[in-house]
């Protein structure tokens, strides 16, 4: 039988991967966007098994509303790093230095 | 004996994300790496049906697997990126990143308190409605307001995209819509009265051949 704890555990380790994904993977912007899509992930699996075990849909709900603004970042995130790649050429972050004093 | 199915597919599904996630966060190749993100949000849209979640799990497929990922792709093969000036630091940052992890995985579960959330078992069910008809049950009753929010959200997040990307050039010809919606037909033809005149008859007909 399938436990709350299952899956809390499994949404605790794979946000742990996405942190560890945004350390070694500094350089990159677009891992960087992946892995905050993953992170969300986590969150989401974690949202869904509480309103489950608990039976209240406010749970599910906020996974539809989680959906929804992290679809939007998304989108607004790769427009802002094609416009970058457009101006820079680059999609380094240890390049993106113009805003230093 | 009676096999306990769902464990053994959430174990199944739960070991396909672990691995999928760590690709995504350690392949080389950006486009693999979403690839392996698509595998990710499938297999989380699996074990979401064993919650008995099944429109969240339809809508993650629908989301995020046919649009966001799909942008993702886009982006990733649209750009040019070499990626070996991305790579670097990637060992050095190595040993802290994992360290990190595992201090945040091992803080997390003790903070939760595994052993006591382990015998909550019975799921509870949502009276016997389908979980689609649940969800919206609460969404347009309780939350109606946060959705029509959303929506707002996401409009503005399309047209912030598109304005973005957006990019005049130089030398290129762009139609205004407005103008040529605004057009009357008065504008276009121009109807000239003119005096009409007797054309002189050639004086010498010629004949037919």
């Amino acid at each position: 039988m399938i436990t709350l704890a299952h899956y809390i555990v499994l949404a605790t380790i794979i946000f742990c991967i996405s942190v560890a994904g945004i350390f070694i993977n500094r350089k990159n912007m677009i891992v960087l966007l992946m892995a905050i899509e993953l992170m969300l992930l986590s969150v989401n699996m974690n949202f869904i098994a509480f309103s489950r075990f608990l039976g209240d849909a406010s749970g599910q709900v906020f996974v539809f509303f989680i959906l929804t603004v992290a679809a939007a970042e998304s989108a607004i995130g790769l427009a802002i790093l094609v416009v970058l790649f457009r101006n820079r050429a680059t999609i380094n972050v240890g390049e993106l230095d113009s805003m230093k004093g | 004996m009676d096999l306990p199915w769902t464990l053994i597919l959430f174990y199944a599904f739960a070991g396909v994300l672990v691995l999928s996630a760590i690709g995504v966060i350690s392949v080389k190749n950006s486009v693999h790496a979403a690839l392996l993100l698509v595998l990710c949000f499938f297999t989380t849209s699996a074990l979401w049906l064993l919650l008995q979640a099944e429109f969240l799990a339809v809508a993650l497929v629908l989301v995020y697997v046919g649009a966001v990922m799909v942008l993702f792709l886009f982006v990733v093969m649209m750009l040019d990126i070499k990626t070996e000036p991305l790579r670097e630091g990637f060992i050095r940052y190595l040993p802290i990143g994992l360290l990190v992890a595992v201090i945040m995985l091992v803080e997390m579960l003790a903070l939760m308190g595994v052993n006591s959330m382990a015998t909550v078992v019975a799921p509870a069910d949502p009276g016997g409605a389908s979980n689609t008809a649940w969800l919206g049950h609460a969404l347009f009753t309780q939350f109606l307001l946060p959705f029509e929010v959303a929506a707002v959200i996401l409009t503005v997040a399309v047209i912030a995209a598109v304005m973005l990307t957006l990019r005049k050039r130089g030398g290129t010809k762009y139609q205004n819509p407005s103008i040529q919606v605004a057009v009357q037909a008065r504008d276009r033809v121009r109807i000239v009265k003119m005096v009409s005149s007797t054309i002189p008859a050639p004086a010498t007909p010629e004949s037919a051949p």
